[in-house]
């Protein structure tokens, strides 16, 4: 008994840290009600059940089946040529390890993804395998995030969808020519094949779902991929051009960012010890954020004048900084969507307004209780008050005030756990 | 004539309710509403013991509810919040409430609203921290048991989640603070009270309650979630941030070895 938990622990240290650099941890998103008294529930919302000393949510048990690989991608832990320990999960073993800290409480489910090993479908094969059994055998109602293994048969990928809340393929380099030359046993193709595959078949069976109520779910939680920020010397334009592509083509649900952490001596990346760039991928979420709740445009944001995102300044703040033209905004009469492009103003604070000046008339103190983050705001908004901060200033005198107030608290704390504006 | 009054519940929610209904029904000055267990009579006021009634309970319940949805939520979890004077707070929310045309829980310009709301957030977030926080032990007779020790008192509203959630195995969930448990056996859900020998959560010793597996299981989430950190990326701050220290004692993966 003792003999194989020893066992399965080094495995599980091995497969668990080559998964790390896989920053999705989302376990929202799917329904899948728990009708049979079996176990687990996914009723939407994910719940992150710990934290990660470095911030990041903890709700999904992310391993790799295995991280035997037959490629050589250079910026992946797991790369062929690398030298590390090798070691492989039991279809059963990964079941097993699953159920237990589901009925814990540890975790909302798992989070399976893979090397290489022998071909893609035959990789691809056991993934599947995996999930089905946590779903027909174990009546498993938790969450299931399979990665789809780049190159795996439209078949597989069907049945794949069938049993996993979300599938997704890592694009990782976010322009083919880089691509061609950081991952050469792979084809741009591989990448979308399976993508596209996924996007259909979700198409087709929510279609069939209207007709025939009995059709089953496929991927309730949609798909998602995840580019590499920093490996390649990549502009944020690049990155955000892309992701705009990849939620366009495909119907992504999310994209995600991961600040390259240099795990190889190669010359075509960063050294090791180079600093992950942390901020920038915080930046580019925001960005995302800005792009997929708050009505803006990718163009508005990232152009080839503005190729780059601001670092001192979060990208709403910045777009506002060079649209003056467009403010102040009057707080008691803009629409939802002027609201929204305000700095310093979520969008929670843009519906609590909304609600709010159904009453009254709305002035500083006001706001401030709704909680309007008004050391930025205040340079942009008119309201039921005479003070007016704006004072015909120039955009670089705002941005120096603003910075000014808020040294410290702005700067230090990036996450990708969307602290935003 | 009105007088003012004191009234006394018996500390329950749907006592809680009586109470309003009977400030309503007497138009009396209400100016203070008590737990029966922390009662302290006003010098000058008269005090009336209020009997948990459940139809008058839920004549107020539904008068609240066709005001408004969200209210009665807000209310309720105001409510658990057990924060010094929440009853007298309520009331007076709840008759702006019925005094007003318009639904005036969105209003978060009116300072009573907002408090009322903030209540409301607090509690629904500590509902939230324990739904991710607990973590069960198997115990040798097959239950699934925890501790906890909430700031607020959530288990009335943390039941429903656990029990669609883990619906083939038996669980018991126990509030050392409030003395009170739920336990859920494959059937139903019911309040409990223990005499608990020892606080079990996150502890380094071993207890002959739980399986050796419980143990083994322990150890590898243990090691699984050390193995998720990237250290390059390492920030205290933030992880200090979602996770407060005073959660930690619930999380076997913060057991120090
Ligand atoms: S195929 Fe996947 S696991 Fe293998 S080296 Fe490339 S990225 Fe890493």
């Amino acid at each position: 008994m003792s003999l194989s938990f020893d066992r399965i622990k080094e495995k599980l240290n091995i497969l668990a840290d080559a998964a790390k650099y896989d920053v999705s941890c989302s376990s929202s998103g799917s329904v899948r009600k728990n009708n049979t008294n079996g176990l687990g529930d996914s009723s939407g919302m994910g719940i992150c059940h710990s934290y990660t000393e470095d911030g990041r949510c903890v709700s999904l048990l992310k391993i790799l089946l295995t991280n035997h690989c037959i490629f050589d991608c250079a910026y992946c832990v797991t790369r062929k040529s690398n030298d590390v320990q090798r070691a492989a999960f039991k279809i059963q073993e990964v079941v097993d390890l699953t159920i237990n800290f589901y009925r814990r409480n540890y975790i909302e489910g798992l989070f399976l993804s893979s090397g290489i090993f022998k071909s893609p479908d035959y990789t691809m094969e056991r993934l599947v395998a995996v999930a089905k059994k946590l779903r027909l055998e174990e009546n498993f109602n938790g969450y299931i995030h399979l990665k789809s293994i780049p190159g795996a048969s439209d078949e597989l990928m069907r049945e794949a969808g069938l049993y996993a809340d979300r599938l997704s393929v890592n694009i990782e380099v976010p322009t083919i020519s880089e691509l061609k030359l950081l991952a050469p046993d792979k084809k741009h193709e591989d990448f979308t094949k399976p993508m596209l595959k996924v996007k259909n078949e979700i198409i087709q069976y929510k279609s069939e779902k209207k007709i025939i109520k009995s059709t089953p779910k496929y991927a309730p939680a949609g798909q998602s991929t995840q580019m590499i920020v920093g490996a390649t010397g990549e502009s944020d334009k690049d990155i955000m051009y892309s992701a705009t592509y990849y939620y366009k083509t495909y119907h992504m649900k999310r994209v995600y960012y991961s600040g390259y952490v240099p795990v190889a001596d190669d010359s075509r990346l960063p050294a090791i010890g180079t600093q992950v760039p942390m901020l920038r991928e915080n930046r580019l979420y925001q960005t995302d954020w800005l792009l997929r709740f708050y009505g803006f445009g990718v163009q508005e944001l990232l152009n080839n004048d503005h190729p780059n995102l601001d670092m001192d300044v979060d990208p709403k703040l910045g777009w506002a900084l060079r649209n003056m033209q467009y403010f102040p905004i009057d707080i008691n009469k803009a629409d939802k969507s002027v609201l929204a492009r305000i700095p310093g103003l979520g969008m929670k604070s843009v519906h609590k307004i909304i609600s709010a000046r159904r009453f009254r008339k709305l002035n500083w103190e006001h706001l401030k209780k709704i909680g309007v983050a008004l050391n930025r705001a205040k340079y942009f908004i008119v309201c039921d008050s005479s003070k007016w901060e704006h004072r015909d200033m120039e955009g670089a005198k705002i941005k120096g005030l603003i910075l000014q107030n808020s040294t410290g608290k702005f700067r230090k704390e990036y996450s990708n756990q969307l602290q935003l504006f | 004539m009105n007088s003012t009054k004191t009234l006394i519940y018996d500390g329950s929610f749907n006592g809680f309710l009586t109470a309003i209904f009977v400030a309503f029904e007497e138009k009396a000055v209400v100016s203070d509403i008590q737990k029966h267990s922390v009662c302290q009579n006003g010098l000058f006021s008269e005090t009336e013991t209020i009997f948990t009634q459940m139809d008058k309970a839920k004549r107020v319940w539904n008068g609240i509810h066709k005001k408004s949805h969200s209210a009665i939520k807000d209310i309720y979890f105001a409510f658990l919040s057990e924060h010094k004077g929440i009853e007298i707070l309520l009331y007076r929310f709840i008759r702006k409430m019925f005094a007003s045309d318009t639904s005036i829980a969105s209003d978060y310009s009116d300072g009573l609203v907002l408090k009322i709301s903030q209540l409301a957030r607090s509690v629904g977030r500590e509902k939230h921290r324990m739904e991710a926080f607990v973590r069960f032990q198997l115990t040798k007779d097959e239950i699934y048991f925890a501790n906890i020790e909430p700031d607020f008192n959530v288990l009335p509203l943390i039941s429903k989640h656990f029990r669609s959630r883990y619906a083939d195995q038996q669980w018991l969930i126990y509030d050392i603070k409030r003395k009170y448990g739920i336990f859920y056996d494959l059937n139903r859900v019911e309040i409990v009270s223990l005499d608990l020998d020892d606080i079990h959560t996150n502890s380094i010793n071993k207890s002959a309650h739980f399986t050796d597996e419980e143990y083994n299981y322990q150890d590898l989430w243990n090691n699984y979630f050390k193995s998720t950190n990237i250290k390059s990326r390492i920030n205290l701050k933030l992880h200090k941030q979602h996770v407060p220290k005073r959660y930690w004692k619930y999380l076997s993966e913060k057991k120090a070895v």
